[in-house]
């Protein structure tokens, strides 16, 4: 176990670094609504890892999430991912680069209920420029890879919470994003298909360049972390890996 | 995206149908009664059309066609003294009352002709055809036309025919023609005799002139001679436009016709704002957590803000067009009766276009700026 002093970590040199983010500060409302959800918060992830963030409720995991995303502005420190500072950059560009760079899974898997599964999952690449005929096979394609060929055509109120996230992991990957940020992906679903998705999110983490990190209150999925880092009252506690992730794992199962 | 967005909102069909059918009435309600106005309005000018002439001649303080001021006898020479002035003639309009068949008094629109040249007569005979105009020049004949032939046909069981007679202020009136006209403003049916037989008619006065009927000469326009004959009688002279337009005004300054019509219109628009704005508003709210995924995903406000606004205008575009097309079927209905009078004009399609545009802009900008202050990290939070 490394407990975090300064945001670096071992594992990794900084050019191998997908997301470096130091001393975040992150404060919500004013006078006697102030919370200071992130208190100089260190994170980093590397390419091609798996990272879990985990803690208790309110520790601050969403909010790290949200920064390091570029979906929320931060107070203070510094954010760079695969590079990129996102530091002073204007709210057009970091859109700019969350359409490019980013896939996201959420925990409702915010499918839109009027569009078929090909058109859910075309999104990215339209928001991307792509024809919509390039998009849609490109759409096809993903929803075999996450084992739902022959049912493009479906909606996604008919399909399980499974499959439904099935769907949104197809979405977040189709426009091959070197990011993907991944909230609660398992806790709406049942044991059996929260390790089918962790599965296909492994395979996910494991392409060239890419980092998935994922938030995660699951206990069930900590076996499939390269590392975790852990949070409380929005800190950074600890960097897991090796040994002490192990160890950790076991512990809570 | 933009197909997609349609998608979104046709996905949605009770948001949908409501939207639809809030700009539809709205569309109804502005058209319709605009297209009701437009026709009262046209109704205050048919007299002009009833009767032809390029240029009318009144007594300097009338303001509108369905007035009347009486001139001199003496007048029309000094008409026909201007030197453009190709022929002038006297006309005489009043309203009388008629005894229909049964004993009951109806009042009528009386038009007393010059016997001469019958200048200012029906351009439209359905019975009698010219030879029953000709016979205006007999005494007491008159030509009516198809409303008065109803009105006037109490008691009979069945509309005046040529040869029947009935009274005018005691006097025996005998029609031998029956004519079309465009509905009088008050509704009034028109009779039409020779100006003679009007005087006839009519209670005595010392002066029962009601206006002058003149054509300029070959080579002169009817705005110049009509200044010309206002200038050197200090009579009034009005082309036709002009006449219209001081018609309108009068009605629009002197009424209160316009105020209860446009209220009535803008209740129409006030209930598009209403009713599209809140289901819009609605439509949004419901679709926050979508719309902010796609923001995260990375839609900027601006592309989120086309998918609205095209969201918007389609529902408006089919609205209108529906409103529109039951206005229409409105007035296929209204039209054979003749009341209440319906004119769709042009500029009434583009007005309620326009005020359909205006509805539907700011219901998706109730939605956009909704939109554009949501940040995307809300899509993590539940």
């Amino acid at each position: 176990m490394k407990t975090e002093t300064n945001g670096s970590n071992s594992n990794g040199a900084a050019s191998e670094l997908a997301i470096d983010a130091r001393s975040i500060v992150k404060v919500f409302g004013l006078g006697d609504a102030r919370t200071v959800a992130l208190k100089g918060a260190n994170f980093s992830a590397r390419q091609g890892e798996l990272h879990l963030v985990v803690g208790p409720s309110g520790c601050g995991k969403t909010t790290l999430l949200s920064v390091v995303a570029g979906t929320l502005n931060w107070d203070e420190g510094k954010v760079q991912v695969f590079g990129t500072s996102l530091d002073g950059m204007k709210r057009s560009e970091i859109t700019d680069f969350r359409r490019r760079n980013v896939g996201f899974i959420f925990q409702q898997f915010n499918l839109i209920p009027t569009l078929n599964l090909i058109e859910n999952i075309s999104v990215p690449l339209l928001l991307n420029g792509i024809r919509r005929r390039t998009a849609e096979d490109k759409a096809g394609e993903l929803l075999k890879r996450v084992g739902l060929a022959g049912k493009e055509t479906k909606r996604p109120t008919q399909l399980s919470g499974g499959q439904q996230q099935r769907v949104a992991i197809a979405r977040a990957l189709v426009h091959e994003p070197r990011l993907v940020i991944c909230d609660e992906p398992t806790s709406a679903l049942d044991s059996e298909t929260g390790h089918q998705i962790m599965d296909l999110l492994t395979t996910a983490a494991r392409a060239p360049g890419r980092c998935v990190v994922i938030v995660t209150h699951d206990p069930r999925v900590y076996s499939y972390a390269d590392r975790i880092t852990q949070m409380e009252d929005g800190r950074v506690m600890a960097v897991l890996d090796g040994e002490p992730l192990q160890q950790f794992v076991h512990s809570t199962h | 995206m933009l197909r997609l967005a349609l998608k979104m909102l046709l996905g949605d069909r009770a948001k949908y149908i409501m939207l639809v059918g809030g700009l539809t009435f709205s569309a109804l309600l502005m058209t319709q009664q605009r297209a009701v106005f437009t026709g009262l309005v046209s109704w205050t000018t048919s007299h002009m059309r009833n009767m032809r002439a390029s240029i009318w001649v009144v007594e300097h303080r009338v303001e509108q066609v369905n007035e009347t001021k009486a001139l001199r006898d003496t007048d029309v020479n000094r008409v026909r003294s201007v030197s453009t002035v190709d022929y002038a003639v006297p006309l005489f309009q009043g309203v009388l009352k008629a005894r229909a068949a049964d004993g009951s008094d109806k009042q009528i629109q009386l038009i007393g002709l010059h016997a001469g040249t019958l200048k200012g007569r029906p351009t439209v005979m359905v019975e009698g055809g010219e030879e029953g105009l000709e016979r205006l020049r007999i005494a007491n004949n008159v030509v009516v036309d198809v409303l008065a032939s109803k009105r006037l046909a109490a008691g009979l069981g069945r509309p005046l025919q040529i040869g029947d007679t009935f009274e005018i202020n005691d006097r025996e009136a005998r029609v031998v023609g029956i004519c079309k006209t465009e509905p009088h403003f008050f509704g009034y049916p028109y009779v039409f005799s020779s100006y003679d037989q009007a005087l006839q008619y009519a209670p005595r006065q010392r002066k029962m002139l009601s206006m002058i009927l003149a054509e300029p000469k070959e080579g002169h326009s009817a705005e110049e001679v009509a200044q010309q004959i206002s200038n050197e009688t200090g009579l009034r002279a009005y082309t036709v436009p002009e006449f219209e337009k001081a018609t309108v005004d009068w009605v629009w300054k002197n009424t209160g016709i316009p105020v209860s019509f446009l209220t009535t219109i803008i209740l129409g628009f006030v209930v598009g704002v209403a009713v599209a704005g809140q289901t819009f508003y609605s439509f949004v709210l419901e679709n926050l957590k979508h719309l902010g995924a796609l923001k995260a995903m990375g839609a900027s406000n601006g592309l989120i803000s086309a998918m609205l606004f095209v969201q918007a205008m389609t529902v408006g575009l089919i609205g209108y067009g529906m409103g529109v097309g039951l206005t229409a079927v409105f007035g296929f209905i209204v039209r054979p009766i003749g009341q209440p009078p319906f004119v769709i004009s042009i500029e009434t399609l583009v007005g309620t276009l326009f005020s359909i545009l205006v509805i539907c802009t700011l219901a998706a900008l109730f939605g956009i700026l909704k939109v554009a202050r949501l940040e995307p990290a809300v899509v993590f939070r539940g």
